[in-house]
C-alpha cells in the first residue's frame, strides 16, 4: 500500500480574527493536486482571508497550511511556490510588459537569454504573442489581466490563486476569458485556486467548490453537487436560484414541516382546469410578476396559501407578448417530488414522494 | 502681483547699477562690475559654502528619515500613528520663531556649540515634512498589492525595494528634496537660533542691510539666491505634475 499523494494545499483547522471580527472560523480543506478549485461566497465570508493566508500575505492565528505536505505557515510569501494573479493585477507600471512577466526570473537570476525564450513562451500561452515592448498603462483591461497571469505562471508554481481576476472585466469579457482560464489550466496542469463572489463563474470553470460563509466553509462538492444538493438553506439560494418551501406548505407538500428547496426550472405551469400529472406535487397561485429574459422567462408566483415561488420556464414556443399576457393570470404549479431537497440538516438528500 | 514682483524687479535692476551706497532712481548708469566685485568678496563665498553644505546634508536627512517616516506611519497600524503623523508635520506650520528659540535652549541646555551640524539639524526639521509628505502621498496612491506580487514573486524585502518601491517614489523623493533643498537655502529664521556666529548665505545678506558696503554685491546675491531656490521649486512642480497624470 502506498499512501496517497498529499493535497497541493491542506488548511488545517485555520481561524484568522481582524479585532473583533472573525475573518476566517476553523477553516480546514484539501486541494487536490491539478485541481481547478473555487473558494466562493459574499464579501466578508473569508475567502479572500483565506487566499492571502495561502500566499503568505497574511498568517493564521491558528491552524497550519501545507503546500503539498510541507508546512508552510510561517514562511514568508517569497519563500513559497505558490503565485497570484491579483484582483488589481498589481502590474509594475515603471517596467514594460516583458519585463513584468520576467519579473520573477529576474530575481531567480535566470539569465536573458532565458528569460527572453520564456517571456515568448507566456505570451503565446495568454495569446498576446509580441507585445513585451508595451507598458501596462497602454493595455486594455483584459490584456492586463493575461499579462498579470503570465507573470505569475512563468515560474511554473505549484499552486496559482487567483483573486477575482475577472471582476474588473465586462460580462462578454468575462465569460470569454472564463473559458481560457480554464483551457490554460488544463494545457499548464497547475493547481488553480480562484477566488469568486459569482456563482456562476464558478460553476463555469470549477471542478470543486468551497462555498463560504461569515469565514465557515459550508460546504465543497462539484458545480453539480452544489447546484443538486445544496446542504443549506445559504447554499441552496447563493449558488443558483432557489425557492425554500417551509412550514404549512411543505407539510402538506411532503408530510413534514421541515425546509426544502426546489429549483425554478423543476417547475412547470400549467392552466388551473389542466389536472396535474400523477404523483407529481400540485399547487395554485396567481402570476404576479414576469421577467422577459430571452432565452427563458422568469415568473413570480404568489401561492393561494400564502408565499412566493419564482418558476422559470424556457422561451420555446413561447414569444415575448404571450409571456407578458400571464401576467394576473390563475395557473397551476407541478413539479416532480425527486427534485425536492431537504437543505435544513446539511444534507443535501433527496426527500422521499410525500406519503 | 505687483507688490510682490516689482520690488524684485528693483532688486534685479540695482544689481547693475553704478551707484555705491544710495541707490536713486533710475540708476544712473549700469554696469556689470557688481558681479566682478562678487566674485572676489572672500565672505560671500564662505556664506555660499556654507549654504549649500547645509542645504545638501539637510535634504539627505530629510529624504532618508522622511522616506522611513512615511513608510512606517503608510504601513503600520500602530498606536499613536495620528499623533505621530501630525508631530512630524507640525514643524513647518509652527511659526519658525518658536522653533527657533526652541531649538536654541535645547542646543543650550545640552551644551552643544553651535556648529554646522546645529544648523543642519534645524533645518532638518522642517525639510523632512517636505519629503515625508510627498513620498506618503505616493505610498497612498500606488497602493500595497505591487509590494505584494513582487514578494509573491520570490523578491525579498531589499529587492521589493531596490526594483519596485524605489521606482515608484523615485520622483516624489527627488520632488520632495528639491523642495526641501530651496527651503533650507533661504531659510532665515531657525537659522538664526542655530547658528551661533556662522553666516549662511540668507543671513550675511541681512547682516548687510545693516552696514552696507558696496551695497550692490548684497543685489548680485539675491539674484542668484532667486536661481537657485526657483529653478528646483520650478522643477519639482513639473515631477510631480507629470506623474500625477
Amino acid at each position: 500500500m502506498t499512501e496517497p499523494p498529499a493535497p497541493a494545499i491542506r488548511l488545517d483547522h485555520v481561524s484568522r480574527s481582524f479585532g473583533e471580527v472573525t475573518a476566517v472560523d476553523n477553516v480546514s480543506l484539501d486541494i487536490l493536486d491539478g485541481e481547478f478549485f473555487t473558494l466562493l461566497g459574499p464579501s466578508g465570508s473569508g475567502k479572500t482571508t483565506c487566499l492571502r493566508i495561502i500566499a503568505g500575505f497574511d498568517q493564521p492565528d491558528a491552524g497550519r497550511v501545507l503546500l503539498h505536505g510541507a508546512d508552510v505557515t510561517q514562511l514568508p510569501p517569497y519563500e513559497r511556490e505558490v503565485n497570484t494573479v491579483f484582483q488589481d493585477y498589481a502590474l509594475f507600471p515603471h517596467m514594460e510588459v516583458g519585463a513584468n512577466i520576467a519579473y520573477g526570473l529576474m530575481i531567480r537570476s535566470v539569465a536573458k537569454p532565458e528569460r527572453v525564450r520564456r517571456v515568448a513562451e507566456m505570451l503565446d500561452l495568454v495569446r498576446m504573442p509580441g507585445l513585451e515592448s508595451r507598458r501596462p498603462s497602454q493595455l486594455s483591461g483584459g490584456q492586463r489581466q493575461r499579462v498579470a497571469l503570465a507573470r505569475a505562471l512563468i515560474l511554473h508554481p505549484r499552486v496559482l490563486l487567483l483573486d477575482e481576476p475577472l471582476g474588473a472585466l465586462d460580462l462578454k469579457l468575462r465569460q470569454q476569458m472564463q473559458v481560457e482560464l480554464k483551457a490554460i489550466q488544463q494545457q499548464v496542469g497547475i493547481t488553480f485556486i480562484y477566488v469568486t463572489h459569482d456563482q456562476e463563474e464558478a460553476l463555469t470553470m470549477s471542478d470543486r467548490v468551497a462555498v463560504f460563509n461569515v469565514g465557515r466553509v459550508i460546504q465543497i462538492g462539484s458545480p453539480a453537487e452544489l447546484y443538486e444538493h445544496p446542504a443549506s438553506p445559504f447554499v441552496a439560494g447563493f449558488v443558483g436560484v432557489s425557492n425554500l418551501i417551509s412550514g404549512e406548505l411543505a407539510q402538506r407538500i411532503t408530510g413534514s414541516a421541515e425546509t426544502f428547496s426546489v429549483r425554478p426550472e423543476k417547475i412547470s405551469l400549467q392552466a388551473v382546469e389542466q389536472p396535474s400529472p400523477d404523483g407529481h406535487v400540485s399547487v395554485k397561485g396567481s402570476v404576479r410578476d414576469v421577467v422577459y429574459l430571452g432565452v427563458h422567462t422568469r415568473y413570480l408566483i404568489e401561492l393561494e396559501g400564502g408565499g412566493d415561488l419564482t418558476v422559470v420556464e424556457q422561451n420555446r414556443d413561447t414569444t415575448s407578448m404571450d409571456v407578458m399576457s400571464a401576467r394576473g393570470r390563475q395557473v397551476r404549479l407541478v413539479w416532480d417530488p425527486k427534485h425536492n431537497r431537504r437543505v435544513s440538516d446539511g444534507g443535501g438528500a433527496a426527500l422521499d414522494p410525500a406519503g | 502681483m505687483l507688490f510682490l514682483h516689482a520690488p524684485i524687479a528693483v532688486i534685479f535692476l540695482y544689481a547693475f547699477t553704478t551707484d555705491d551706497a544710495i541707490f536713486s532712481f533710475p540708476p544712473p548708469g549700469l554696469t556689470v562690475d557688481w558681479f566682478r566685485v562678487t566674485l572676489n568678496r572672500a565672505d560671500v563665498w564662505q556664506a555660499l559654502g556654507l549654504s549649500l553644505r547645509v542645504a545638501l546634508v539637510a535634504t539627505l536627512v530629510a529624504i532618508l528619515l522622511g522616506t522611513l517616516a512615511a513608510a512606517a506611519v503608510y504601513r503600520g497600524k500602530f498606536f499613536g500613528r495620528e499623533a505621530i503623523s501630525f508631530a512630524l508635520v507640525l514643524p513647518i506650520a509652527l511659526p519658525g520663531i518658536v522653533s527657533g528659540i526652541a531649538l536654541r535652549s535645547a542646543i543650550g541646555i545640552i551644551n552643544v556649540p553651535f556648529s554646522f551640524w546645529t544648523i543642519v539639524i534645524g533645518h532638518a526639521t522642517f525639510c523632512m515634512v517636505v519629503v515625508f509628505n510627498n513620498v506618503l502621498a505616493r505610498f497612498r496612491r500606488t497602493g500595497r498589492s505591487q509590494i505584494e506580487a513582487s514578494m509573491d514573486l520570490g523578491g525579498n524585502p531589499f529587492q521589493t525595494f531596490r526594483y519596485v518601491v524605489l521606482p515608484a517614489i523615485a520622483t516624489a523623493l527627488l520632488a520632495g528634496g528639491m523642495l526641501a533643498f530651496a527651503l533650507s537655502f533661504d531659510e532665515i529664521v531657525v537659522t538664526t537660533f542655530t547658528a551661533g556666529q556662522q553666516q549662511t548665505l540668507p543671513i550675511w545678506m541681512f547682516s548687510q542691510l545693516t552696514k552696507p558696503r558696496q551695497r550692490p554685491v548684497t543685489n548680485v546675491v539675491a539674484v542668484f539666491v532667486v536661481a537657485l531656490t526657483t529653478i528646483p521649486i520650478l522643477l519639482a512642480n513639473r515631477l510631480t505634475e507629470r506623474t500625477v497624470e
